[in-house]
């Protein structure tokens, strides 16, 4: 065995992080392979790719890519996201974090960024519940579930994420698991190929925090859950995929459409006043 | 006039806050990123009709904690990058402004303060956020504010302020008020080349020697902008040389340690005030932004009454003058500290005059003080 072999995804990782901080049986290393995977495929140059998130496990994806990246605060990767396309539209950039940051804390940014078109790649990873601070309820924790904050159960209706991007205006839309390996990163790619606002919801176990309170068993368990129970519906609306946790899991392609990003409006709406 | 059409040559008859615009625009600031408020609305309405004229980018944001946010990201992306606000906005605006020092991104901020707190009084004066651009963002760190009292300053701090947020890679808070924001007064755009412009020092190393956060005995690091190739690492979290975060005590005292030392051991540079008739003044007026502009009148008035009296005004309040306010207070019988607040850089004065003389605070609340009840006061001390 050649010791000295080194593994082609090695130029995207920062290989002296590791080991990383997440916890056994959790998804997270998964869909970061899956989103190397996609960027290696993808035929982009690394050097124009930026990745940025906010706080939370997801968070720490960043640190651990060997590309231009940026760990800021809680809820507001989208803004600074938002401030490095539009100063440099030459950089391919991605928001990477959780449901938490993006949907909780950041909801607002979420929708607005959305509503804009600003070319972003957003990859949320939800693992229903704040999994860095030990294991509470959260925006998207199913209705019922047990957390460190909901012993009784959780009274709160959770987000459909799928829906909202759609509702907020995002060109593209898709929800896989940590299981759908293959159809993640080919989704990760086409949100990478394609102009404008995408959204690509990657549903992840917890084992530790969320998974543990719950019965869903260990990281394992939870694969395969989603692969007992996740259903692909390309093109459905996406009203009709909420998350229930004694329902199927919906996944999917649900949006693809094209129309004009906030850079292309703004010469073009400019330049129209200016001749009239 | 300049060929350049971000540059306005020329005689200009506008309000401070159309100045602060063009003079962020003859800087090369090429990003905003803003939400309207009032009295600070006029300067993102200038910059959403001039930054498209000049191949920059407006951008209205969905609040405050965005606009600061993308200011941040944009000059991570290399753009001159600034945003401005009043009081509830600057509020919000805190948060991220802790990112910028802590990730050490050069941007401006602009506040033109309003009465507070809450809703307050948005369209009359205030300085009441004096303490809040010192303080107002959690955890240690060192700022660097500027007082313009003129329309005149409002595009000539601009300049400077991102002249110093590009040399020591910080945030940099213009600290205005509603007087001199929609106060019109003649302005002097100068010709292009004599405008200076400082950029951020640049890595000299490749990309695969380069280190985040080595300074080479400076305090301040070169850096690199995303998209040219330096594998930019770049964390809100206590970080060591390299970027990477790092969860120790060691690493905590060093990295803040550098990012005040950045500022401290550079005040000669930095700090700046407009000195009047302190050779032997007995009654040293202390004042900055628009009670300034009273002081003076009622300094010269004293004089003319035979009264040994002073001005002192400060142009950078953060970092504060210690070292001028300690001598001045060596010298004089009192310090007299008008402000447009309950007072809050008279604290700092009597922290620095160290009992050496009186300290004496005038309180206005939501207008400016007339030059005579600065000189009632001065005159009381006569006595």
């Amino acid at each position: 065995m050649n010791w000295n072999e080194v593994h082609p995804m090695d130029r995207l990782i920062r290989a002296d992080r590791m080991p990383h901080i997440w916890c056994p049986g959790c998804g997270l290393g998964t869909n970061f392979t899956c989103f190397l995977e996609a960027l290696n495929q993808s035929g982009l140059d690394p050097d124009k790719n930026v990745i940025v998130s906010g706080i939370g496990c997801t968070g720490r994806v960043p640190g651990y890519t060997n590309i231009d990246s940026y760990h800021t605060t809680h809820g507001r990767a989208i803004p600074f996201a938002t401030g490095l396309k539009l100063a440099n539209p030459e950089l391919t950039v991605t928001v990477f974090s959780g449901d938490g940051d993006l949907f909780a804390i950041g909801g607002n940014h979420f929708i607005h960024a959305a509503r804009r078109n600003v070319d972003l790649k957003i990859i949320c990873v939800n693992n229903f519940n704040y999994g860095m601070t030990g294991g509470q309820f959260g925006c998207t924790t199913p209705l019922g579930a047990k957390t460190t904050t909901s012993p009784y159960g959780n009274y709160e209706h959770p987000f459909n994420l799928v829906q909202m991007a759609a509702a907020s205006g995002a060109v593209y839309v898709a929800r896989w698991t940590s299981l759908h390996v293959r159809r993640l990163t080919n989704s990760i790619k086409e949100a990478f190929a394609k102009k404008g606002f995408t959204f690509i919801e990657i549903i992840s176990p917890c084992p530790v925090s969320f998974g543990r309170r719950n019965k869903l068993g260990d990281g394992l368990d939870e694969m395969k859950y989603y692969q007992e129970n996740s259903v692909i519906r390309h093109g459905i609306d996406p009203n009709e995929a909420d998350i229930d946790l004694n329902e199927k899991i919906i996944v999917g392609k649900f949006i693809d459409i094209d129309k004009p990003t906030f850079l292309d409006n703004q010469p073009k709406i400019r330049n129209t006043s200016l001749n009239k | 006039m300049s060929n350049d059409p971000a540059i306005r040559t020329g005689e200009h008859y506008i309000n401070g806050d159309y100045a602060c615009a063009e003079g962020a625009l003859a800087c090369g600031c090429r990003f905003f990123a803003g939400y309207p408020i009032t009295p600070a609305t006029e300067i993102a309405e200038t910059m959403s009709k001039r930054l498209p004229e000049v191949g920059g980018v407006y951008i209205q944001m969905e609040d405050e904690l965005a606009s600061m946010n993308a200011i941040l990201g944009a000059s991570s992306a290399g753009a001159r990058a600034m945003t401005s606000t009043s009081g509830p906005g600057f509020s919000l605006m805190m948060e991220n402004l802790g990112l910028g020092i802590m990730m050490e991104i050069p941007c401006v901020v602009v506040n033109i303060q309003r009465g507070g707190p809450s809703t307050g009084l948005p369209t009359m004066v205030g300085q009441q956020d004096m303490m809040q651009a010192r303080w107002g963002s959690h955890g240690d760190y060192e700022i660097i504010a500027l007082c313009p009292c003129s329309p005149q300053e409002m595009f000539d701090f601009t300049i400077k302020a991102f002249n110093l947020s590009e040399k020591y890679r910080i945030p940099v808070l213009i600290m205005a008020d509603e007087v001199i924001g929609h106060m019109t007064e003649k302005v002097v755009i100068p010709k292009k080349e004599d405008i200076v412009r400082y950029h951020r020092k640049k890595p000299l190393l490749p990309p695969n020697e380069y280190v985040m956060y080595e300074t080479n005995g400076s305090l301040v690091p070169p850096m690199a902008n995303a998209g040219e190739g330096y594998k930019v690492i770049s964390t809100g979290l206590t970080h060591n040389e390299k970027g990477y975060p790092d969860m120790t005590a060691e690493a905590q005292e060093k990295l803040i340690t550098r990012l005040c030392n950045k500022i401290l051991l550079n005040k000669a540079d930095i700090i700046e005030v407009e000195e009047r008739e302190l050779s032997d003044a007995e009654i040293v007026v202390v004042a900055y932004g628009s009670p300034a502009r009273s002081a003076v009148l009622a300094v010269k008035k004293a004089r003319q009454q035979g009264i040994k009296a002073g001005l002192l005004r400060l142009i950078t309040v953060w970092p504060f003058p210690e070292e001028k306010i300690l001598e001045l207070a060596k010298q004089a019988k009192t310090i007299i500290v008008p402000e447009i607040n309950k007072g809050q850089i008279v604290r700092e004065v009597e922290r620095c005059a160290k009992g050496n003389c009186e300290v004496i605070p005038i309180s206005k609340l939501a207008r400016i003080h007339t030059p005579d009840e600065i000189l009632v006061v001065i005159k009381k001390q006569r006595l």
